[in-house]
């Protein structure tokens, strides 16, 4: 099974330096892109590779990049910028790529910033996420004295600069509009779409910004081709794809997998299945903000439009596992607390709507519960929906309540008559 | 247009909107808060939810924000949908978690639009049952009050004080749902238009702490269409009174002038008129050398007839005083004997624009035209204290040119974050040439400083770069002969220019020059279909324009005519003379009239030297004209009748005397009417006065207009420990108004709205429904008539006499006038909130200036200022070109100085001398 995005990787051991990249095959990519392609013919390849967006939206990179505007009349500067705000709960695959492979990194973004003809590019990382920050500030200065940054890339006459920046840490950083924001040293709010970044972005420029996980896979495109990277995957959706387990499963961490691996592979064969005595209750496939599945979807394929039929969406693809002595509506609880709290505070439903939620969810657990707090909890699911808020941070955030409402609504209705968490004195 | 489809009805809008704002139009309901119609979009309170389908087969649609929705032709929304019914009230739902519930103790209640949209939606019960934020709130000055608890987080404050006014001392902080709206620490607001958000806030954060003084609620105040007297603009203003005083200023809409906005200085100057220094009876000296003593009117009228009966009489008017006052006095004394009330160097500068203006093509720009201006040179003006509204509208100017971005992107105008977002720091051209630094600078492309004649032959050779008619400038330095270049390209490029200038350097050939340049730039357009060049030009005071036009002789030779005219009996017209001139030369002026009769409204040097004050009506308590800086003529009316006192309007008073004295010319004037119609026929070009406001008699639907609101609840209670009695109102022969809540109850024309209400819109949103359409102009029609009529073709020359270079002197500076928004203007700063703001007097001196004197920041230097001694704390301004120091305008504790003059260190001979 191919791995391209963790083949470097050495777990314990810093990372592959320039030299040690360059004879694993690093910047062969940077060679072909820059000397052999057009930047038209490397937007295409992505293109048909089926490569989407690993952030969790799933939107087709390739056409994502078209429709940055090209050519001479195009405005300038323009911006290509790896978001690495992972702040996503239960999400840790992009720490993994960047700990583990700093050069690929820095090589995906000359190759992606050479297709937009971007002249300078931004990798906007977590600021906790510090061993990262060290190791790609090394890797940036190695690649800056090997030529492959900085004026004339390679003799190419490709111009590219690559910087560095780390947040504050917000979870607003990470919605994409709002990480322009803060890397424009303003407020983390989000920006109205349309105008898109593609076309008003970074400064009022054009502007792509993509997760780290998929500009990993740019690289390997250019190297083996479209067809090789469709084939990489189960399904239609291209590549490989970082899966994570979090919870009370034997054994937690992440793994690069053929796109489409299902859910009771990923926990039963690399998570190891549940710990001894506790039973698979439900899992967030993706991240807190995505919808329960339940037993029955064990067999669903982890790709974007399989996990949407099954009424959730693959998000990061990093799975959260709920068992069946932990308490739904905590663990709900908990996530809305953390939503509320990341909360900008621009639009009125998701300000003052998520720490209603949270509190009702608090006072649920705390035997304060009332028969009304249910309703109000549905009208949140509904209210705080895609349209109603201007970005996705509430309808993200409402997707674990609306699920576990559906799938676990007699938890819910136990906290209020048995005044408190049945739980409480079981498995958590 | 666009067809739009809202419950099923079918609209003509303008595409070019958004759903709001058109729905707004057509006068539909619809709740918001973030948006309003001067700062646009940005989405952010999700207040004005509608549902929109797809077509007339879609049955599901989904719902959206009108104020972030074009409205496209073919459009189908629907307000009524359940669901979108449901997700507004929500809205509100959330937004009262936090909020206190403090309505019958928050000085909002009753205009608070937060109140009007929970009644809109329909939220009645509270299912919150958790504990509400508490924020702690902020000391901000002395005119705005902080209550953060009230916040409901629509963004309208910092869009407004940021975004619009270019304040930076007010911002955001935090996130969540504990978001903060204040300043980094307690202090006084910096920005000049901070009191705007007391009216751009939906709900009691920011209210006038001002009214808080002395609260009246919205629907206790009488109020009338006013017109601001603290400077030349001529804004639209609401002043409201309760028991006798005046308890706040409100923006009126004037889409032409102040827009949705006023200044701090308008809006906050009004206290005077309920100053205890005020005159509220008349005083007579009935013996040289014994004090003033009060007397009945009866008995000032009758002094005042006999004195005037004796012959002899000389008038001096005011700029500050209205053309009805002005006239009643040119009428009494006769036109020979009328004096301006202007020094001979005032007189010249006012007589000089006026000139320019009457001579353009177009008629004098308006600060809409300002705002709508894509270039923008400005010279000499610091307007930002001399005509601050006309600084708010060059914020707006430099807008334009960088629209292009957002255009060539599909983004709307009135998409404001996204346009923000698009447009960056972008910036349209603008230049400031001054004297010294402005707040303007900011925004500036480039500036210069320079000293007057410097700056003048910078804008001469703008003007012969645009057209080499018009004369060069020989000997610029390399470096100002390529800024001229630029500015001149700027300018060249430009659709909309505009050159901004005004009297207040106190130069002349500045003016001359920005009029070469606005002629050059229409010598550029003069072939083809443009629009002539906006020409900007600032007057000092509230009429400067009206007396100027009316003509009438300098302060000199007014002493002429007392010394050699035989005269006995002066009358100084609401004219502080010691503003005016040195003292020396007022003493000799009061010393040469045998009486001098002072009407005025507070205690001054000049009403202290009268032998006969009378009690002259403020703004608010009288009706008249004023003509503001673009020729516009403008009424104001009366907001009350004091009770205490015999305070009435100064043309009543000489009516009153003339009529003591027999003459003829005043036994018709009973009323405001007859006065003009006297005005317009003894000087033609005020006929359009006459069609300023309907005349008194005029009627809708055969009532008068009440200036109390229909809700004027305390009416039987206001004095019912007196008496349970209701008095009968006063009359009012000169306007159609009346002083009660009887008469027209629905909505009269925009220019004689006193209050903006409309069923369901307590607030100052109801606006909204007083507008042809959202931002448009009045229903019926904005306010005034211009007497400034453009001269058609292109008349006059250019102006060929271009200043010799400045050349610094020697042990002498140039003195230029510096001004301030607080202290420089004389009623204003008689107001506390004002006069605390207003500088101590100071003299700016540049680095090189305070070196060759040996002095630092705050040490005192004794200056020979005009041959009079002035000792002033030193403030280093490093902005000042060598060889000019400034000193301030009109500070209270500042006695008059001649500027621009040159000054030298006391002691040293070789000052005194004014320069030209």
């Amino acid at each position: 099974m191919e791995k391209p995005l963790t083949q470097n990787m050495r777990p314990g051991e810093e990372p592959l330096n320039l030299k040690a990249y360059e004879e694993a095959g690093g910047y062969e990519a940077v060679r072909r892109a820059l000397h052999d392609l057009t930047p038209g013919e490397v937007t295409e390849m992505v293109k048909q590779s089926n490569l989407r967006g690993r952030g969790g939206a799933g939107f087709p990179t390739g056409m994502k990049w078209s429709f940055v505007p090209m050519g001479e009349d195009a405005p300038r500067p323009k911006y290509i910028i790896a978001n690495a705000d992972e702040m996503e709960p239960g999400t840790f695959k992009d720490r993994l790529l960047l700990e583990g492979d700093p050069h690929q990194m820095v090589e995906s973004m000359i190759v992606s910033g050479y297709a937009l003809q971007a002249e300078v590019g931004y990798i906007f990382l977590r600021w906790a996420y510090r061993t990262a920050a060290r190791r790609l500030r090394r890797a940036i200065e190695e690649a800056y004295d090997a030529g492959y940054l900085g004026q004339d890339v390679l003799g190419s006459g490709f111009n590219f600069d690559l910087y560095l920046h780390t947040g504050a840490g917000r979870y607003m950083c990470g919605e994409e509009t709002g990480l322009l924001n803060s890397l424009e040293g303003q407020r983390a709010i989000p920006r109205a779409k349309p105008p898109y970044p593609q076309t008003s972005g970074l400064w009022g420029k054009p502007t792509i910004v993509n997760n780290v996980e998929t500009l990993y896979c740019v690289p390997h495109i250019i190297n083996n081709g479209p067809e090789w990277f469709r084939d990489l995957s189960h399904t239609d959706d291209g590549g490989t794809k970082i899966y994570g387990v979090s919870g009370k499963v034997n054994n937690p961490g992440a793994w690069e997998l053929p796109m489409g691996t299902t859910l009771r592979e990923i926990i039963e064969e690399h998570a190891g299945g549940m710990r001894d005595g506790l039973t698979f209750r439900g899992a967030l496939p993706g991240g807190a903000s995505t919808d329960f599945l339940v037993t029955e979807h064990l067999d669903v394929r982890l790709d974007f439009s399989a996990v949407q039929e099954a009424g959730s969406r693959l998000g990061t693809g990093t799975v959260i596992v709920l068992d069946d002595q932990t308490c739904p509506v905590g663990m709900v609880g908990n996530l809305e607390r953390f939503f509320a709290q990341e909360s900008c505070g621009w639009c009125t439903p998701c300000r003052e709507g998520l720490p209603w939620t949270a509190r009702i969810l608090q006072a649920l657990e705390d035997g304060r519960g009332q028969h009304r707090d249910l309703e109000i909890l549905e009208m949140h699911t509904r209210f705080l929906g895609p349209g109603r808020t201007f970005c996705a941070l509430a309808p993200g955030a409402m997707e674990p309540l609306q699920s576990a409402l559906k799938y676990f609504r007699d938890d819910f209705e136990r906290h209020i008559e048995e005044g408190g968490c049945p739980y409480h004195n079981g498995g958590h | 247009m666009a067809t739009i489809h809202v419950d099923g009805k079918s609209y003509e809008v303008d595409g070019d909107k958004n759903l709001l704002d058109v729905c707004l139009g057509l006068g539909l309901d619809l709740p918001y808060f973030c948006w309003h119609p001067a700062l646009g979009s940005v989405g952010a309170c999700r207040q004005c939810a509608v549902k929109q389908f797809r077509d007339e087969d879609d049955a599901e649609g989904q719902i959206v924000m009108a104020c972030m929705t074009p409205a496209a032709d073919g459009t189908r929304i629907a307000i009524e949908d359940e669901e979108a019914v449901d997700f507004r009230a929500s809205v509100i739902e959330w937004l009262m978690v936090n909020h206190p519930h403090d309505c019958p103790i928050c000085d909002e209640g009753g205009e608070c639009h937060l109140q009007d949209m929970t009644v809109m939606t329909g939220h009645v019960y509270r299912r919150y049952r958790f504990n509400k934020r508490t924020y702690r709130n902020q000391y901000l000055g002395p005119f705005i009050n902080h209550e953060m608890n009230r916040c409901i987080q629509c963004y309208r404050c910092v869009r407004f004080y940021r975004d619009y006014a270019g304040g930076r001392d007010l911002d955001v902080f935090g996130a969540h749902d504990h978001v903060y709206f204040g300043r980094h620490e307690d202090g006084v607001l910096q920005n000049e238009f901070s009191g705007n958000l007391v009216e751009v806030c939906p709900t009691g954060v920011f209210t006038d702490k001002t009214l808080k003084q002395h609260y009246t609620r919205k629907w206790d105040l009488q109020t009338a269409p006013s017109i601001c007297t603290h400077c030349g603009l001529g804004c639209n203003t609401i002043p409201g009174e309760r028991y006798g005083g005046l308890r706040r200023i409100r923006n009126r809409y004037h889409r032409e002038i102040n827009g949705y906005f006023l200044c701090d200085r308008g809006r906050y100057g009004y206290e005077f008129v309920n100053d205890e220094r005020r005159i509220r009876r008349p005083l007579l000296r009935r013996e040289e050398g014994s004090d003033l003593e009060t007397v009945s009117a009866e008995e000032a009228t009758g002094r005042l007839g006999e004195w005037l009966a004796g012959g002899g009489v000389v008038g001096i008017g005011s700029p500050r005083a209205s053309l009805e006052a002005n006239f009643a006095l040119r009428a009494l004394v006769g036109p020979e004997r009328f004096h301006a009330g202007f020094t001979a160097a005032e007189a010249e500068l006012v007589e000089t624009t006026l000139t320019i203006l009457q001579q353009r093509p177009a008629p004098p720009a308006s600060l809409q035209d300002v705002r709508e201006a894509d270039a923008v040179l400005v010279l000499g003006e610091d307007v930002t204290n001399t005509a601050p509204m006309l600084a708010l509208a060059l914020r707006q100017a430099v807008r334009n040119e960088p629209m292009s971005i957002p255009e060539q992107l599909d983004i709307p105008g009135w998409h404001d974050a996204a346009v923000r977002d698009a447009v960056q720091d972008e910036k349209g051209a603008l230049f400031v040439a001054s004297a010294s630094a402005t707040k303007l600078d900011d925004i500036a492309r480039d500036t210069y400083r320079a000293a007057p004649d410097d700056l003048a032959r910078l804008a001469f050779a703008v003007a012969h770069l645009l057209d080499g008619a018009a004369p060069a400038v020989s000997g610029l330095d390399d470096e100002t002969a390529a800024l001229a270049e630029t500015m001149a390209d700027a300018l060249r490029r430009a659709e909309r220019p505009m050159i901004v200038c005004g009297t207040s350097s106190g130069s002349q050939a500045l003016l001359q020059a920005a009029a070469n340049v606005a002629r050059a730039l229409d010598a550029q357009t003069l072939d083809q279909e443009e629009q002539p060049a906006g020409l900007c030009l600032v007057f000092p005071e509230a009429n400067s324009v009206g007396l100027g036009l009316m003509g009438g002789a300098t302060l000199a030779e007014a002493q002429t005519a007392l010394e050699e005219g035989g005269a006995q009996t002066l009358i100084i017209l609401e004219n502080d003379l010691f503003r005016r001139a040195e003292a020396a030369f007022v003493e000799d002026l009061l010393a040469a009239a045998e009486r001098v009769v002072v009407l005025d409204h507070l205690e001054n040097g000049t009403t202290a030297s009268a032998d006969l004050v009378l009690p002259a009506a403020t703004f608010a308590e009288g009706d008249g004209t004023l003509v503001n800086n673009e020729g516009r003529a403008q009424r104001f009316y009366q907001i009350f009748v004091p009770e205490d006192g015999d305070i009435q309007e100064s043309w009543r008073w000489l009516r009153d005397g003339m009529i003591a004295a027999g003459q003829e010319t005043a036994w018709g004037w009973n009323a405001l009417d007859d006065v003009n119609e006297a005005l317009a026929s003894a000087l033609p070009a005020f006929e359009p006065v006459l069609a300023v406001a309907p005349p008194a008699g005029f009627r809708i639907a055969g009532q008068k207009i009440p200036r109390q609101p229909h809700r004027y609840s305390g009416r039987t209670a206001m004095r019912a420990q007196h008496s349970v009695h209701e008095p009968k109102p006063p009359d009012d022969p000169d306007t159609p108004l009346s002083f009660s809540m009887e008469g027209f109850k629905g909505r009269p024309p925009g220019t004689l709205a006193g209050r903006y209400w409309a069923p369901g819109w307590n607030s100052v949103q109801a606006l909204n429904r007083f507008q042809e359409e959202i931002a448009g102009p009045l229903r019926g029609g904005d306010g005034g008539q211009r007497l400034i009529a453009p001269a058609g073709d292109a008349s006059g020359d250019y102006f060929e006499e271009i200043p010799e270079a400045f050349a610094a002197r020697t042990g002498e500076l140039l003195a230029v006038p510096l001004y301030h928004i607080f202290g420089s203007e004389a009623l204003s700063v008689l107001t506390p909130g004002v006069a605390e703001l207003a500088p101590d007097p100071y003299a700016a001196l540049g680095m090189a200036a305070a070196a060759t004197l040996e002095v630092q920041e705050g040490d005192e230097v004794a200056l020979n200022i005009g041959g009079v001694t002035f000792s002033l704390p030193v403030r280093i301004t490093p902005s000042l070109p060598a060889g000019v120091a400034g000193i301030p305008c009109g500070l209270p504790e500042m006695p008059y100085a001649a500027l621009p003059a040159w000054i030298a260190p006391a002691g040293d001979e070789k000052g005194a001398e004014e320069a030209s």
